[in-house]
C-alpha cells in the first residue's frame, strides 16, 4: 500500500529526514517509535503534504500512485489520514459542517455520489457513540475550546467518518488520560481491517499495548534504524533509546 | 486646489436657480447658515487628518449633473432595488431616485396611528414648522464637516421616519437611494431623520444602489433620535455591484436607558466613506458592527466615534474586513470617555483578513479617556489566512479553495451572525461564497 524509498526531506535549512524506508502491506499496523527529534512528526507531515517541509530525494508511491505529487486534500481523497498531533481550531467553522464538507469533498474525489443529510446524520450518530462523543461537541466550532482528550478523541471520530486507506497517528496519545487513551484505542482497533493499515508514531509504549503493531521501527537521526516487532516496544520501554544511540554510532 | 473647489461650485450652482425661484422659504434659515459653513469650509483632501487615507480626486474630477426635481417615476424601480438587496420578509419599501422619492416604486403598508413614514420632501412642503424644529439637531459636527453642511444646504429628500412612545413598527423600513447613471453622472444628496419615542423599537435599513454606466455620488445624512427605553436597529448596506462613490454619515443620540445597533455592510464601490458618530446618555448600550469584503479597487473608509457623555454606558464595535485584490481599507474607531462618564464599558475590535499582496487595510483606534473609574479596551489585528488551519482542512479532503472560503466564510460569520434578517443572512453568505469560488 504505502512504499517510502530513500526519502529526505528538510525544513527551512535543516535537513531532518535523511533516507527513510518503510513498506506498509494492507492490514497492517506499523507502529514508530524514537526520541526527540528523530523526524518522526516530519515523517507524518511529509506524508499528508504539509507545505513547509521539503522533499530533497526518494520516493513515495502510495497505492501505486507518486504521493509526493499530490496535494493535501488529494492524498485525502486517495485515502490517506492524519490524526494531528495538535488539531487545530477553527472558529465559526461547526464541527458536523466540516465532517460534511469533508466528507462529500472526498465523495467527489472518488467520483461518488454525495452523501445525503440522512445518511450522513446516521453515519454521524453511531460513530460519535463510539468515539464518546456528545451531540454539544458536534454542533460546536472545530476544535474550539476543546479539552486535550475532546481533541483526540475528534480526531480519531474523523478517522472512523472519513474511514480511508491509511491511517497516520502523530503522537495521539499525548496529553491523554488513561480513560481517553482506551476510548481513543478501541476507535483506531474498530477501524482496522484487513484492506488498511495503521502507522502509529509514538513517544512511548503505552499506546501499543491497546494498538497491538505488527513492526515496531526505530527512527533516529532521520533514519529507520532498528525495526523488529512488538517485543522491541517493550525493550525500548524497558531501557530506553540510549543503547540504539550507541548502536548506530559503532 | 480647482478641482476641489469644483464640486462645491457645481453644487451651489445647481440649486441657486432653485431656490431663488422657490416660493417657500422653509427652512431657509438652516440652510443658509449651511451654506455659510459650506462656503467656509474646504472639501477635505489627504491632508485633512480625518481624510489622510482616503482621497476624492476622483470624485473631484468628475462633472455631477444633480437632478433638482423628480424625474418621470419608474414603477420597475423597486425591482430593480429588490434584487441587490433580496429581503423576503414583509416590510415598507421607499424608493428614492437621484434624490427624489419615488411614489411608483415604493411600498408603504398601513402602520399604527401616529406613526409617521413620509418622504422628507413633503414633510418640507405640508409641515415645515415641525421640521423646522427637529432637522440638524443631531448633527455634531455641522461647522466642520462640509459634507454634513452640503448636504443640510441642499438636500432633496430623504426619509422622516417618526415612532410615537410605546410603539413597535408592524414592518421593518427599507429605504433604497438608487442612483440613476443611465444617462450623466448623477450626484444625490439624501437626508434621513428617525426618532423613535420612548419605549419604541425601529428596524430600518438604508441600502445604497446605483444603474447605469456614468459615475454617481451620494452624499447622504441619516440623523437618528432613540428615546429613553427605546431600541433602534439601523443598517447600512453597500453590496451592489454598481455602486461608485458614497459619502455619508450616520448622527445617533441615545436618551438614557436606551439601545441602538448599527451594522454597516460593504461589499462594493469605488469610493465609500461612511461616519457613524454616536452620543450616548446615560446606562445605554450602543452596538457598531461592520463587515467589510473589498476586491478590484474598493477603497472603502469606516470612521465611528462614540462619546460616552455620561456614566454606565457600554459600547461594544466589531469591524472586520477581508482585503483582495487592489482594495483598500480604512477603519478608524474613535472612543471617547468624558469625565462624567464614570463605570463606562467601551469595547472595541477590528480584525482584518488580507487574501491579496496587492491589498491593504489602515487601522487606527483612537482612544480619549478623561474618567477613571471605566473598562475600555481596543485591538486591531490584520494577517493572512490561518496556513496551519488551511492545511487541517485540506488534509481532510477539502480543497484549499473551499478551505480557504469556509474560513473567510466563518471569519464574517461573527459579524453577519448579527443581523435580524434572516434572508439577508442568507444572502450575504452566499454573496461571500459566491465571491470565494
Amino acid at each position: 500500500m504505502l512504499q517510502i524509498k530513500n526519502l529526505q526531506a528538510r525544513i527551512e535549512e535543516e535537513n531532518i529526514l535523511k533516507g527513510l524506508n518503510l513498506e506498509v502491506k494492507p492490514g497492517e499496523v506499523h507502529a514508530i517509535m524514537g526520541p526527540n527529534g528523530s523526524g518522526k512528526s516530519t515523517l507524518a507531515s511529509v506524508l499528508a503534504g504539509r507545505e513547509e517541509y521539503e522533499v530533497t530525494g526518494g520516493e513515495v508511491s502510495f497505492d501505486g500512485k507518486d504521493l509526493l505529487e499530490l496535494a493535501p486534500e488529494e492524498r485525502a481523497g486517495e485515502g490517506l489520514f492524519l490524526a494531528f498531533q495538535y488539531p487545530i481550531e477553527i472558529p465559526g467553522v461547526s464541527n458536523t459542517n466540516f465532517l460534511k464538507t469533508a466528507i462529500n469533498e472526498i465523495r467527489k474525489y472518488k467520483g461518488e455520489e454525495e452523501l445525503d443529510a440522512v445518511g450522513f446524520l446516521k453515519l454521524m450518530k453511531e460513530k460519535a457513540k463510539l468515539m464518546d462523543i456528545e451531540q454539544s461537541l458536534l454542533s460546536r466550532s472545530l476544535n474550539e475550546g476543546f479539552s486535550g482528550g475532546e481533541k483526540k478523541r475528534n480526531e480519531i471520530f474523523q478517522l472512523l467518518m472519513l474511514n480511508p486507506k491509511l491511517a497516520i497517528l502523530d503522537e495521539t496519545d499525548s496529553g491523554l488520560d488513561i480513560d481517553a487513551l482506551k476510548i481513543v484505542s478501541e476507535g483506531v482497533n474498530k477501524f482496522r481491517n484487513k484492506d488498511n493499515a495503521v502507522i502509529v508514531i509514538t513517544h512511548y509504549q503505552r499506546l501499543l499495548d491497546y494498538i497491538v503493531p505488527d513492526f515496531v521501527h526505530v527512527l533516529y537521526q532521520g533514519k529507520i534504524v532498528k525495526s523488529g516487532t512488538k517485543e522491541l516496544a517493550l525493550e525500548l520501554e524497558d531501557k530506553g533509546y540510549d543503547w540504539i544511540k550507541t548502536e548506530v554510532l559503532a | 486646489m480647482q478641482s476641489t473647489t469644483g464640486l462645491k461650485n457645481n453644487v451651489h450652482k445647481a440649486f441657486l436657480e432653485v431656490f431663488e425661484k422657490a416660493q417657500n422659504h422653509t427652512l431657509s434659515e438652516l440652510r443658509a447658515q449651511a451654506q455659510a459653513h459650506v462656503n467656509a469650509l474646504d472639501l477635505p483632501t489627504k491632508r485633512h487628518e480625518e481624510w489622510k487615507y482616503t482621497s476624492l480626486e476622483a470624485v473631484y474630477k468628475t462633472d455631477f449633473k444633480i437632478q433638482i426635481e423628480r424625474n418621470e417615476d419608474e414603477a420597475s424601480f423597486l425591482e430593480h432595488c429588490q434584487k441587490t438587496l433580496p429581503i423576503t420578509e414583509e416590510a415598507h419599501h421607499l424608493v428614492f431616485v437621484n434624490g427624489h422619492f419615488s411614489p411608483k416604486s415604493s411600498l408603504i403598508l398601513p402602520e399604527g396611528k401616529g406613526i409617521r413614514i413620509e418622504p422628507m420632501a413633503s414633510v418640507i412642503r405640508q409641515d415645515s414648522e415641525w421640521l423646522t424644529a427637529h432637522l440638524d439637531n443631531y448633527t455634531t459636527d455641522a461647522e466642520d464637516a462640509i459634507f454634513t453642511a452640503l448636504n443640510t444646504a441642499y438636500f432633496t429628500d430623504g426619509a422622516l421616519i417618526h415612532v410615537p412612545r410605546a410603539t413597535e413598527l408592524s414592518y421593518p423600513v427599507v429605504l433604497h437611494f438608487l442612483s440613476d447613471a443611465r444617462a450623466v453622472n448623477s450626484l444625490a444628496q439624501v437626508r434621513n431623520l428617525m426618532i423613535v419615542g420612548e419605549n419604541s423599537r425601529l428596524k430600518v435599513i438604508e441600502n445604497f444602489i446605483g444603474i447605469g454606466d456614468y459615475k454617481h455620488l451620494s452624499n447622504s445624512v441619516t440623523e437618528i433620535a432613540v428615546a429613553p427605553h427605546a431600541h433602534v436597529d439601523h443598517y447600512k448596506m453597500q453590496i451592489d455591484e454598481s455602486l461608485n462613490y458614497h459619502v455619508g454619515t450616520t448622527y445617533v443620540r441615545q436618551a438614557d436607558e436606551s439601545s441602538f445597533s448599527n451594522t454597516t455592510i460593504s461589499l462594493t464601490g469605488d469610493i465609500v466613506r461612511n461616519d457613524l458618530k454616536i452620543k450616548l446618555g446615560e446606562r445605554c448600550e450602543s452596538y457598531m458592527n461592520g463587515l467589510y469584503m473589498l476586491k478590484g479597487k474598493t477603497h472603502v473608509d469606516n470612521h465611528t466615534a462614540v462619546d460616552h457623555a455620561k456614566p454606565h454606558s457600554e459600547s461594544h464595535e466589531l469591524y472586520k474586513g477581508i482585503l483582495d485584490g487592489q482594495s483598500r481599507g480604512v477603519f478608524n474607531g474613535k472612543i471617547f470617555v468624558r469625565q462624567d462618564a464614570q463605570k463606562t464599558n467601551a469595547f472595541q475590535s477590528n480584525r482584518n483578513i488580507v487574501l491579496s499582496d496587492k491589498a491593504a487595510i489602515d487601522t487606527k483606534p483612537q482612544l480619549e479617556i478623561w474618567a477613571d473609574d471605566v473598562k475600555c479596551s481596543h485591538g486591531a489585528t490584520t494577517g493572512k489566512i490561518d496556513t496551519e488551519a488551511l492545511f487541517y482542512l485540506q488534509s481532510r479532503g477539502i480543497s484549499k479553495k473551499k478551505a480557504q472560503a469556509m474560513m473567510v466564510q466563518a471569519f464574517a460569520k461573527e459579524v453577519t451572525e448579527r443581523i435580524a434578517f434572516e434572508s439577508l443572512r442568507e444572502f450575504l453568505a452566499l454573496q461571500i461564497e459566491h465571491r470565494l469560488s
